[in-house]
């Protein structure tokens, strides 16, 4: 795989106008699975449009609540067909009062659903070698890329992280999906003591690893795309940030990437991304206006 | 309502229902098309559309309140040239009934706004977003005074072609009736009631302001009561005006309740943040609505709450 040109060599399918179904679905069973929450949903039509990387935006509260922006969730796994029709998998922290509620959803709860959304991972054209890496539960999409990466004929190997044992998620299932899977935890008690990033370099290096998949939060991603760019390495990075809506109308989640033209511009991380070029994302810039971005001249004054 | 014709005029515009977007809560079309055809809205109303490109405030832009959604995005917009070259066209082939919103920091940025917008094919109207820091004033809202107000809806009232109407969108934290009158005088066809409320919220973390901006705009049901308020005293100072109601309307009786106070058609805004097809859903609900008080058509119903039950009695609540 070459190293020019744009996206050369990796095929992103979908985009922001690929289709998308808005569904009241409804919860079939939350378990708890470490520090995290494994959500299942009834979700008509979402399973057949999905691609990894692709990500569901549920409105959160029920009927009566005063929360009214949704809560967006990378889609861990779906299935088309079975007993209770197509259905949905994410895993979530339940860092805000609506993830909260949704934790403690009883089964039978209806949930507006909106998916799939975004952009999928591209995925390599020729069977290349693959490290995928996640951090806590953004490993979640990381297991149905997997699937696709071997189907193509990709070898894959997977690096998991987490504060502790129970913040990783899914190191059995990658055991099962991969050939390889390496553990780091903050506090030592799995794996190698550290973050992901820090095993990340001797394994670009043992592995050949033509390109690097990952998901985590904005520091850990800034790190992996740094060392994959530094092993010669192409980035695919799912971004976790907060999107109010999801659907590309708020213009809430944006964060400053550059284009193929160079000029950086605030995109939206729910239509543009949520899967970005690792090369692309201006990481040290999230949350900033960075002077130079597209538009940002005509800021001077305060609306 | 089930058999009343939902048909309404703002201005000169017609309008096969009343339910429009409004301003820069549904982007370039695009976005709301997967769930919500454009075409069948009553208008679409684009993001508001500045001379130059703007790319908007650092995040957070969103926050959530009780029942509020509190916004600070700086109109991201591509500017007017981007704007004409990418986001009109596929309005326009859609032929979706399309009013753009502008907005300027000088008057003469909203004259040129409101020549190159006004000439443009596929424009149904031009609503004036005064919610815009003039740069002569020291960044004081051209919308937060009567003077300041009429001399935009002056010059874009000059510069859009007469067949075009001109919908002016108003601030609500200010004298409204006296602002609306200004902007009636100078030659706004319709009114829009209204913008965000002035607001913020402070982060528990930080102690410092929760969005990127700073300052921000409150909207969602939270406004509701508020923003009817606004209708109704404008609509009670000058009945003959047309209005549009927007703020907080996240179903059918909320825009009903618009209607009854003096709008003659409602835009959706946040609502569409959690739930993108409510356009459909906010005008079927409208259908359902009963009453007692019998009406043909939609303008039977405009207004409706200033007058009591008996159609003889003529006097209106003050």
């Amino acid at each position: 795989m070459s190293m020019q040109g744009g996206l050369d060599g990796l095929d992103q399918r979908g985009g922001p106008d690929q289709r998308v179904v808005q569904v009241t679905g409804e919860v079939l069973s939350v378990k708890r699975t470490g520090a995290y929450h494994h959500l299942t949903l009834v979700a008509p039509g979402v399973a057949e449009r999905f691609r990894p990387g692709t990500f569901i935006s549920l409105a959160v509260g029920g009927p009566l609540s005063g929360r009214l922006l949704r809560r967006a969730f990378p889609v861990h796994r779906v299935r088309a067909t079975g007993a209770y029709g197509g259905t949905v998998e994410v895993v979530f922290a339940a860092v805000d009062e609506g993830r909260a509620w949704l934790a403690g959803a009883p089964a039978g709860t209806p949930i507006n659903v909106i998916g799939p959304l975004g952009r999928p991972f591209a995925l390599p054209k020729e069977p290349v070698t693959c490290l995928l890496v996640g951090e806590g539960c953004a490993s979640a999409p990381l297991f149905s890329l997997a699937e696709r990466l071997r189907e193509r004929g990709c070898i894959v190997h997977m690096v998991l992280g987490g504060a502790t044992e129970a913040h990783l998620f899914g190191v059995l299932e990658a055991r099962r999906a991969t050939r390889g899977v390496t553990v780091a935890t903050a506090d030592g008690s799995v794996g190698t003591a550290g973050g992901v990033i820090d095993v990340l370099p001797a394994l670009l290096t043992r592995t050949e690893a033509d390109v690097v998949y990952a998901g985590g939060p904005t520091d850990v991603l800034h790190a992996v795309a740094a060392a994959a760019e530094a092993h010669g390495a192409w980035s695919q990075t799912a971004v976790e940030v907060d999107m109010p809506c999801g659907t590309g109308l708020c213009l809430g989640c944006v964060l400053p990437v550059v284009g193929e033209d160079g000029v950086t511009r605030l995109v939206r991380a729910c239509a543009e991304g949520p899967v970005f070029r690792g090369d692309r994302v201006r990481w040290g810039d999230v949350g900033t206006l960075p002077a130079d971005a597209w538009g940002a001249s005509a800021m001077d004054q305060h609306p | 309502m089930n058999d009343v014709d939902l048909s309404t005029t703002v201005g000169d515009l017609l309008l096969p229902n009343p339910v429009m977007t409004a301003a820069g809560c549904a982007v370039s079309g695009r976005e709301l098309d997967q769930f919500c055809d454009v075409t069948r809205l009553g208008a679409f109303v684009t993001r508001t559309v500045t001379l130059d490109p703007r790319s908007g405030w650092p995040t957070p832009r969103v926050a959530e309140t009780p029942s509020g959604v509190l916004h600070a995005t700086g109109l991201q917009n591509p500017g007017l040239q981007g704007f004409l070259a990418t986001e009109l066209p596929w309005l326009a082939q859609r032929q979706a009934r399309t009013v753009v919103s502008i907005a300027g920091q000088t008057l003469g940025e909203y004259a040129e706004l409101a020549r190159r917008v006004g000439a443009s094919p596929g424009v149904s109207a031009v609503e004036v977003n005064l919610a815009s820091p003039n740069r002569d004033t020291k960044g004081r809202l051209f919308g937060g005074d009567a003077y300041q107000a009429g001399k935009v809806l002056a010059v874009v009232r000059r510069d859009v072609p007469r067949g075009v109407p001109v919908l002016a969108k108003l601030v609500p934290d200010c004298a409204v009736v006296d602002v609306a009158g200004a902007a009636v005088a100078n030659g706004a066809d319709a009114l829009v009631l209204a913008h965000g409320f002035a607001a913020m919220a402070l982060d528990r973390t930080t102690w410092r302001p929760t969005l990127g901006a700073g300052t921000a705009e409150l909207s969602g049901p939270a406004v509701h009561a508020l923003a009817v308020r606004r209708v109704w005293d404008v609509h009670a100072a000058m009945p003959e005006v047309p209005l549009v109601g927007v703020g907080g309307i996240a179903t059918g009786y909320d825009a009903l309740e618009m209607l009854l106070a003096g709008a003659a058609a409602v835009q959706l805004g946040s609502v569409l943040f959690r739930d993108p097809a409510a356009p459909a859903r906010v005008l079927k609900e409208l259908r359902a609505e009963r009453s007692s008080r019998a009406v043909a058509r939609l303008a039977d119903v405009i207004g409706l709450g200033h007058h009591t039950h008996e159609p003889a009695d003529e006097g209106e609540p003050t």
